[in-house]
């Protein structure tokens, strides 16, 4: 291996001239396909074609009508919706929301079709027309009529009536990414004209396809804020390791090299960018440079002590290629268990990274040493001495062994108990912080308004036109009237209220008879009546099934979390197993719902991915180490940092979603690099040189610690940069990151070195009892 | 040669545009005239109506009515349907008198109910009975309910065809325009295209199978609508036409109503 290694290095420098140009080539080629890269525009993206839920909801969107949703939040600055100025904004944006690309329906306080009585005549009609024309007694009745109106109130009307909604039903065809800022932008304009036009009123926009955008805003966002700090971050930690401005700028050319390479493959693969896989550029970056670092460093290192360049490059290949092979196919490994997850954009992102990492390593070894062999280097003799700070801790953590293996195992299971304290909790219109005006636009409208979280039901009849059966209406209203009694439900949308409306209006609009029709054939009658008499987008299709054997049920929730929604949909699932006939069972459906469980589905798929790669890594070790015993060994320290991270994040966050559930085998492949550096030097001490445990544990400090320190500090930088994203599932998978590579720093110095000397059962036990013994 | 191209083109100018004087809507208007002019005259028919209405889900669905139509000298036509299917609401009927200008009259039969009300409603652009057909879409089509535009004339399925726009008067129409496809033989919709109110491709209504009765009118057999916003469809056909069956305007009042069996 070292002599194909030495002449690997020989190969390189004499087809310097030819791998230079090939490698330019190459990424030119692969480079071309990220203008085929576009970002998603489509929440559904974080759902596999086969996820049930998804499959769930899509059904129910076929079988009545799609409900994805712009909102206006219409709030008048005197707090009064009921007068003729605000009603005639609120007409006015009714009317021009038709407009507005894919729209298919509108609905508002002022083209609510309301129903009454003149003798035998039933008059439908809009509840607000000409507004400004209206009398005062006029506006009292409609008010009236709106908050009377449990088809109104806290979805489109307050109690207090100081705020009202617009609620735009969008249908996207989803045939091109364009679709969502086109309607974006569309009611952006439209907001700022009536803004413009009305300065006596706010209005606030929320609903589905302004998550959508935020989704496409911030993965923009994130690529082109961070990555341009991550590169500074980059170039200051190269500016003082490296001391060198064409290594320096050959590491800075391999990066981009690799990020481009990864990215572009990903465009000619068709891959669609999120928020999750833009950070795929960040993440390369952050792994690529230690590669380079690594040959870097010993390329100068030679040099400095007198060898000529060409022979420092055989030397630096030599002593590296191998372990920058391992840790970059390790690193690549972790990253492609993230095909287990069952959400394509953590997918995507394994992939690009994996890629990006393994080119990152083909660029090291080949273009690296090439250009450096083609480039004027000089080197200054400089003293470095950082060694003392490593040999000193190398030599305390020998000292203190014990102390260190039981204090380290104290705080392992200290940790390891606050790991059930992670609780799953995915809120998905908290994926993005304020910086994000569909943010701010959706607490405010939330908490003013009516809620943006929902889940919707197909309740069945069972037969051809059921719907108007007597005791499947009985039903469904005493489900409806269970539902509205349940903690955090706002509203609910239900056909019983308009058949009891109906009722009403065809008996002289008699109160009395408020009620359900109470024969079959008497409602699906009434039906008929009123679907002949709605307007153009107001009919029924939306809440009826075409064959009139099942009804949808939409319940909006306030602001809820995982366990408030599963606690709600098992207790709405108890109720009709328990007061509904079997064919009436439905599960809830709804991005709410989708979210909820795909945390939980992810956190179990991803354990599988997280054994997969453990599995694999370790037997690389085995294979790499020679040694069955350390293969094995190496599992503890690779384990280690994941429980601790998961008990420092258990006891001082709690909350894990989305992301969360997919840092461990990424953390996994990053972190295994230190014990694979720590192992194999450990491993020549006591092997090829015959040193004691001890002695082989110093001796590793002394060779890798600086190294390993200095990688750790480029990686956590890195991932410390993703929590500035807006995007809460970056700023976690960040945040958790880093405390994995701080945690798995803290295994491999402090614990490893302790569990190796314990388990090789050394005989000089007194060392540690004598104090202040030089060690060196 | 290159002459005789000229003259012949010059040739095929002229007959295109008889007038050259006659602006697209005047054209337009003259077709949608012409079409009204063979139209009239029929008196009175009757004919079976199927709907069959599909989702996106590819669920099915079907109803069943009766029609029977009366020709107004002056005003839009008188129109009983009788509603066979779906069961629930077998024996209701709708009684309706189409106006050229204004909303129609409408009133209901509701046999459970064993009342005729009327409806008040400004709305007629709603779906009709959940299918992808707009009331709108199935009333007697009258020359002053839309303003028109000629197109152009093209082939379309093998028959020359005059292509005109028509913009509905109503002001709560649904649509902003509809395109039609004419037939110049005999004046048969082939096709018709509906804008929405943001001008967007909503539907496609085509129309085959037509038959000449009574030596004169060509109607279809069946009428497809296609939502290409929602996915829904529905195939309506009708069967069992029968002209001049001796109904008169005693046959398309309240009390008639009450007794349409």
């Amino acid at each position: 291996m070292n002599t194909s290694d030495s002449c690997f290095g020989s190969w390189v420098i004499r087809f310097r001239w030819l791998i230079i140009p090939a490698t330019f080539l190459l990424v030119f080629v692969a480079a071309s396909g990220t203008r085929l890269l576009s970002f998603s525009t489509d929440y559904r993206v974080f759902f596999s074609e086969d996820n049930p839920q998804l499959v769930a909801f899509e059904t129910l969107q076929n079988t009545y009508t799609k409900n994805d949703n712009v909102m206006f939040a219409v709030e008048p600055k005197d707090g009064r919706v009921f007068t003729r100025e605000t009603l005639a904004v609120v007409e006015e944006i009714t009317g021009a929301s038709w407009k507005i690309p894919y729209s298919i329906r509108v609905d508002s306080v002022s083209n609510f079709q309301y129903t009454w009585a003149d003798g035998d005549d039933l008059v439908v009609q809009d509840l607000v027309k000409n507004a400004a024309g209206l009398t005062d007694a006029q506006l009292k009745k409609i008010q009236a009529v709106a908050l009377a109106e449990p088809l109104m109130l806290n979805r489109l009307i307050t109690r207090k009536s100081d705020i009202t909604g617009v609620n735009v039903t969008i249908n996207r065809p989803q045939k091109s990414i364009t679709e969502t800022p086109e309607v974006v932008t569309f009611v952006r304009a439209m907001r700022d004209e009536f803004q413009k036009k009305y300065p006596d009123i706010n209005i606030y926009l929320t609903g589905v396809v302004f998550m959508d955008n935020a989704f496409n805003e911030a993965g923009e966002g994130d690529m082109k804020s961070l990555v341009p700090v991550m590169y500074g971050i980059v170039l200051i930690v190269m500016a003082f390791s490296l001391r060198t401005f064409w290594g320096t700028f050959t590491t800075i050319l391999i990066m981009a090299f690799s990020i481009l390479t990864g990215m572009g493959l990903a465009g000619w693969s068709g891959i669609r960018l999120t928020p999750i896989s833009a950070n795929a550029p960040t993440i390369i970056l952050t792994l690529a440079v230690a590669d380079s670092i690594h040959v870097l460093v010993t390329l100068f290192y030679e040099m400095r002590n007198g060898k000529p360049k060409y022979e420092a490059i055989r030397e630096s290949l030599r002593v590296n290629h191998q372990p920058v092979f391992i840790t970059s196919l390790t690193t690549a490994i972790g990253f492609l268990s993230l095909n287990f997850s069952d959400s394509p954009p953590f997918r995507d992102l394994g992939n690009i990274v994996a890629t990006g990492v393994m080119v990152a390593y083909v660029y090291s070894v080949f273009f690296l040493p090439a250009m450096m062999a083609v480039l004027p280097l000089r080197v200054k003799a400089t003293s470095s001495s950082q060694n003392g700070f490593i040999d000193a801790l190398g030599d305390w953590v020998i000292r203190r062994r014990d102390l260190l293996f039981w204090g380290m195992i104290i705080i392992i299971a200290a940790l390891a108990v606050q790991i059930p304290r992670n609780v799953i909790d995915e809120k998905f219109n908290e994926y993005f912080d304020t910086r994000y005006q569909f943010r701010i636009d959706n607490d405010y409208v939330e908490e003013h308004l009516t809620g943006f979280e929902s889940i919707e039901y197909s309740l069945n009849a069972g037969e051809s036109g059921g719907i108007s059966n007597p005791e499947y209406l009985k039903t469904l209203e005493a489900f409806t009237d269970w539902y509205r009694q349940q903690p955090r439900v706002m509203y609910v949308g239900t056909l019983t209220d308009t058949l009891k409306r109906l009722n009403k209006n065809m008996h002289g609009d008699d109160e009395s008879f408020y009620r359900l029709p109470e024969e079959r054939d008497l409602a699906a009658q009434y039906l008929l009546l009123y679907e002949l008499s709605l307007p153009f987008g107001l009919d029924l299709n939306n809440q009826i099934n075409i064959d009139k054997s099942s009804t949808r049920f939409t319940a909006v929730l306030e602001s809820v979390s995982t366990d408030e929604t599963f606690h709600l949909e098992n207790s709405a699932q108890e109720w009709l197993r328990k007061n509904a006939p079997p064919e009436m069972a439905s599960h809830g459906a709804s991005p709410l719902i989708m979210f909820s469980h795909i945390a939980k589905r992810n956190i179990d798929s991803m354990m599988k991915g997280t054994a997969f790669a453990l599995l694999l890594i370790s037997a690389i070790l085995v294979v790499v180490l020679r040694s069955f015993k350390l293969g094995i060994i190496s599992t503890i320290p690779n384990m280690v940092p994941m429980i601790m991270t998961f008990g420092i994040w258990g006891w001082a966050v709690g909350e894990v979603g989305l992301a969360v559930s997919v840092v461990a085998p990424v953390a996994l492949g990053i972190i295994v690099d230190d014990t694979v550096h720590f192992l194999s030097k450990y491993r020549r001490a006591r092997l090829e040189l015959g040193k004691s445990s001890e002695e082989a544990v110093r001796y590793s400090f002394h060779t890798v610690g600086t190294a390993l320190f200095l990688t750790s500090v480029i990686l956590v930088c890195g991932f410390l940069v993703l929590t500035f994203s807006g995007f809460r599932m970056n700023a976690q998978l960040g945040f958790m990151t880093t405390i994995s590579i701080l945690c798995a720093l803290a295994a491999d110095f402090l614990f490893l070195p302790a569990l190796l000397m314990k388990l090789a059962g050394t005989p000089a036990r007194k060392k540690n009892y004598s104090e202040g013994e030089s060690l060196t | 040669m290159k002459r005789m191209i000229y003259i012949l083109s010059i040739a095929m100018f002229f007959n295109a545009s008889p007038s050259a004087a006659e602006t697209p809507e005047e054209k337009g208007l003259a077709i949608a005239k012409e079409d009204d002019r063979r139209d009239n005259g029929f008196k009175n028919f009757t004919a079976d109506m199927v709907m069959i209405l599909k989702n996106r889900q590819g669920e099915e669905s079907s109803r069943h009515i009766r029609n029977k139509t009366l020709e107004v000298e002056g005003d839009g036509d008188k129109s009983l349907s009788i509603f066979d299917r779906p069961r629930d609401v077998k024996g209701t009927s709708l009684l309706n008198f189409t106006h050229k200008v204004g909303a129609d009259d409408q009133w209901l039969y509701l046999p459970a109910l064993k009342r005729v009300k009327r409806i008040s409603s400004a709305n007629k652009s709603g779906s009709f009975m959940g299918s992808t057909f707009a009331y709108e879409d199935v009333t007697s089509q009258e020359v002053e309910k839309y303003t028109y535009k000629w197109i152009r004339d093209e082939e379309h399925k093998g028959e020359k065809c005059f292509v005109f726009e028509r913009y509905p008067v109503y002001e709560n129409s649904g649509y902003t325009r509809q395109v039609v496809w004419l037939d110049q033989q005999d004046y048969k919709i082939l096709q018709i295209e509906f804008y929405d109110r943001k001008n967007a491709l909503l539907k496609t209504l085509t129309q085959s199978g037509f038959k000449q009765y009574l030596d004169k009118y060509w109607y279809p057999a069946a009428m497809y609508m296609e939502n290409h916003q929602t996915g829904k469809s529905t195939l309506l056909t009708w069967s069992d036409y029968k002209f001049q069956t001796g109904l008169s305007d005693k046959n398309f009042n309240k009390n008639s109503l009450k007794r349409a069996r």
